[in-house]
């Protein structure tokens, strides 16, 4: 995974609170069998709404999206994170965000902060008022700097661990290869195996 | 042992624990059960060939097809070719990587969540993954069991482990006795009423009192089940002889002295009587009404009796915003009783009540009515074997003398994702789990109701109970 720092690019509002996975990226998007191409998908449903805000010109190209609370509620999908990935944007901010959304996007390089309903308020309008404004997302001292304005987001610090170093999980895991065989040789033995198969 | 009390979920995660993590990092956790379907896999396991890695435990792993997949003319190929690609996919990763799959046509095939219980693999005292929010289902056999994204799917492929943050925990109360007509689906849409879509955000949810102990296993189930729709990582039921009971006889179900020890060890998967949950919540049962929701979150809902509330009714700006949009969505006017609303589809099914009780229940109101002019139903197993035992049972031909269509086994119409959608406008009293917009179908409008109100509501054609019917 590519390491993540701090970029700078302008931002969009999504002005909705409870915005849930089905809406990120409704279930027909989900019959893809590769992990990019999904930017077609996001928010596919919202987007025939001419005045969905993804469609005003004015915020094309944004890499910071501000959202309203309980971002990302519903389904597991991490389709949601790569739709949102692939679209462009490398931060996004709520005041609340689902648990799966927020494990998935710290996997996929995409920030998940967490802003107060305040700051929440201040970013929109700071975009609203300049779509073109530059945001500052700084993930070591965690600061979204937009105009004289600078806004703390909270991110786990294991996860801005690993997006800082660019680390795989998977690669952390395995180094603990010893203490996995370990618990292995102590579980129960009633546990169930799903080989050989029974009840077919 | 003078060790902290502990409530089961901290047990169960104690009893899990592979290593701590220091400053800040997750605890690594064990995962004993892991379970594949086409949606959530493919990229996974594209993953483990990329990184040359193996699947660990082949031997805790079991895929199933079920997001995808037709509920009727199953034996033709899958006509929508990215569905028919991505359970190919499925297909030529299980027989890659030698895990075990139920595909179409099996009686094993069927919702994830209904095939593991089922085969007896979900049991107390397991931890229980998969890349599916509703994996909380199998919270009720007293499991930690916990949706992941793809990533983690891949993580738990290659390691059989997890690393994951702690939680904080939530006792919901239940005390009382249900009234006739009322079930478990309207215990837990009550609940999810009450704390919101975002109120179990990083706890697990324990279901605790007379009122979840009275209920069978498919009924604690359908709490489980819809944990995730209060935005908790899970939920979760103590075992006791109801469990057991339901375990003894399945295909997986430990045998003889494993299954001596395995007693012992899950009679003690309760919570200790000093353990102090970081929240609580009581619910009443013995006033309980059948719950339906009116909006387009489940958190949404309201008594059958009452009406449909005013947006100004909420205190909370964004709550207020979305009750607002959420009327504009379903074409609903504050005010409305919930008893007026007339629905075009009524469909049972989906992971939350596709379960042979849920049939039962369904059929018993049915059985001699004629259904309301006008009204389409669609009845789905959760699975095959729930669909054989039914039509054992005969209950395939009350629906059909009904006028229902009766299905093979998937996740059908609980989400837009086979060929069982809902028309733009149209509008379905549903047992599934999701009111969300476009959830089973673009411009789809759903009331989420249980199985006994689905049955009402497909004889009278307006949202109702089945007492509605005696008057």
């Amino acid at each position: 995974m590519e390491k993540v720092t701090q970029f700078t690019g302008t931002g969009m509002p999504l002005k909705i609170s409870n915005v849930d996975t089905d809406q990120i990226i409704p279930a027909v998007f989900l019959k893809r069998i590769t992990k990019t191409g999904f930017e077609d998908g996001l928010f596919a449903n919202w987007r025939q709404n001419p005045d969905f805000v993804l469609n005003n010109p004015s915020y094309q190209g944004a890499e910071v999206l501000v959202a309203g609370s309980d971002f990302g509620t519903g389904s597991s999908r991490e389709h949601a994170v790569w739709a949102l990935r692939d679209y462009g944007f490398k931060a996004v901010f709520s005041s609340k965000f689902a648990d799966i959304f927020l494990g998935n996007s710290g996997k996929q390089g995409l920030i998940a902060g967490v802003i107060t309903d305040a700051d929440t308020e201040t970013l929109w309008e700071h975009i609203e008022a300049n779509p073109a404004a530059k945001i500052t997302v700084d993930l070591p001292s965690q600061e979204i700097r937009v105009n004289d304005v600078v806004i703390r987001f909270e991110i786990d610090e294991y996860t801005k661990w690993r997006l800082t170093e660019g680390l795989d999980d998977i690669g952390i895991t395995l180094q603990s290869e010893d203490a996995i065989a370990a618990y292995e040789a102590r579980r129960e033995s009633w546990k169930p195996k799903t080989l050989p198969a029974k009840g077919v | 042992m003078s060790s902290k009390p502990l409530t089961l979920a901290e047990k169960l995660w104690r009893d899990h624990l592979v290593l701590k993590g220091e400053n800040g990092a997750p605890d690594l956790l064990y995962i004993d059960l892991h379970l594949i379907h086409e949606v959530t896999s493919p990229q996974a396991f594209d993953g483990l060939r990329l990184a040359g890695r193996d699947v660990r435990r082949r031997d805790l792993t079991i895929a199933t097809e079920d997001h995808n997949t037709p509920t009727q003319d199953i034996h033709l190929p899958i006509v929508d070719p990215t569905s028919r690609a991505q359970v190919q996919a499925l297909r030529d990763n299980t027989r890659e990587f030698d895990i075990r799959i139920h595909s179409l046509g099996d009686k094993n095939q069927g919702i994830v969540h209904v095939v593991g219980p089922q085969l007896g693999l979900t049991m107390p005292g397991l931890t229980v993954v998969c890349g599916d929010s509703h994996t909380s289902t199998h919270g009720a056999f007293g499991a930690l069991a916990m949706g992941i994204g793809t990533s983690e799917v891949e993580h738990v492929l290659a390691t059989q482990t997890l690393p994951l943050q702690p939680f904080k925990t939530m006792a919901i109360n239940v005390e009382g006795t249900l009234r006739k007509g009322v079930s478990a689906k309207d215990i837990i849409l009550s609940v999810i009423s009450k704390i919101s879509t975002g109120g179990g955000q990083g706890y697990v949810l324990e279901y605790r009192g007379s009122a979840i102990r009275s209920l069978s296993m498919e009924g604690r189930m359908t709490i489980c089940n819809m944990s995730i729709e209060a935005g908790a990582r899970a939920g979760i039921i103590a075992p006791d002889q109801v469990t057991f009971d339901y375990l003894q006889d399945k295909p997986h179900a430990p045998q003889g002295a494993d299954w001596d020890q395995a007693l012992k060890d899950w009679s003690e998967l309760t919570t200790d009587p000093d353990a102090v949950f970081d929240a609580e919540v009581f619910i009443d049962a013995d006033t309980l009404d059948p719950f339906v929701t009116w909006g387009t979150n489940p958190g949404q809902g309201v008594s059958l009796m009452d009406s449909i509330p005013d947006p100004d009714s909420f205190d909370d700006p964004s709550q207020k915003a979305a009750a607002i949009k959420a009327l504009a969505y379903m074409d609903l006017k504050a005010g409305t009783k919930m008893k007026d609303i007339a629905v075009d589809t009524v469909f049972l099914g989906s992971c939350t009540n596709a379960r042979i009780e849920d049939l039962r229940a369904a059929a018993d109101i049915i059985r001699g009515q004629v259904m309301a002019p006008g009204i389409r139903m669609m009845v789905v197993p959760g699975s095959q074997k729930v669909r054989l035992q039914a039509e054992e049972e005969g209950l395939d031909k009350v629906f059909v003398d009904f006028g229902a269509d009766w299905r093979f086994a998937g996740c059908s119409m609980c989400l837009g994702m086979n060929p069982d959608q809902l028309a733009p406008g149209e509008r379905a009293a549903s047992t599934s789990n999701r009111n969300f917009e476009g959830r089973q179908g673009k411009g789809a409008r759903t009331h989420l109701v249980s199985p006994m109100v689905a049955a009402a509501t497909a004889i009278r054609g307006t949202l109702s109970s089945p007492a509605d019917l005696e008057q």
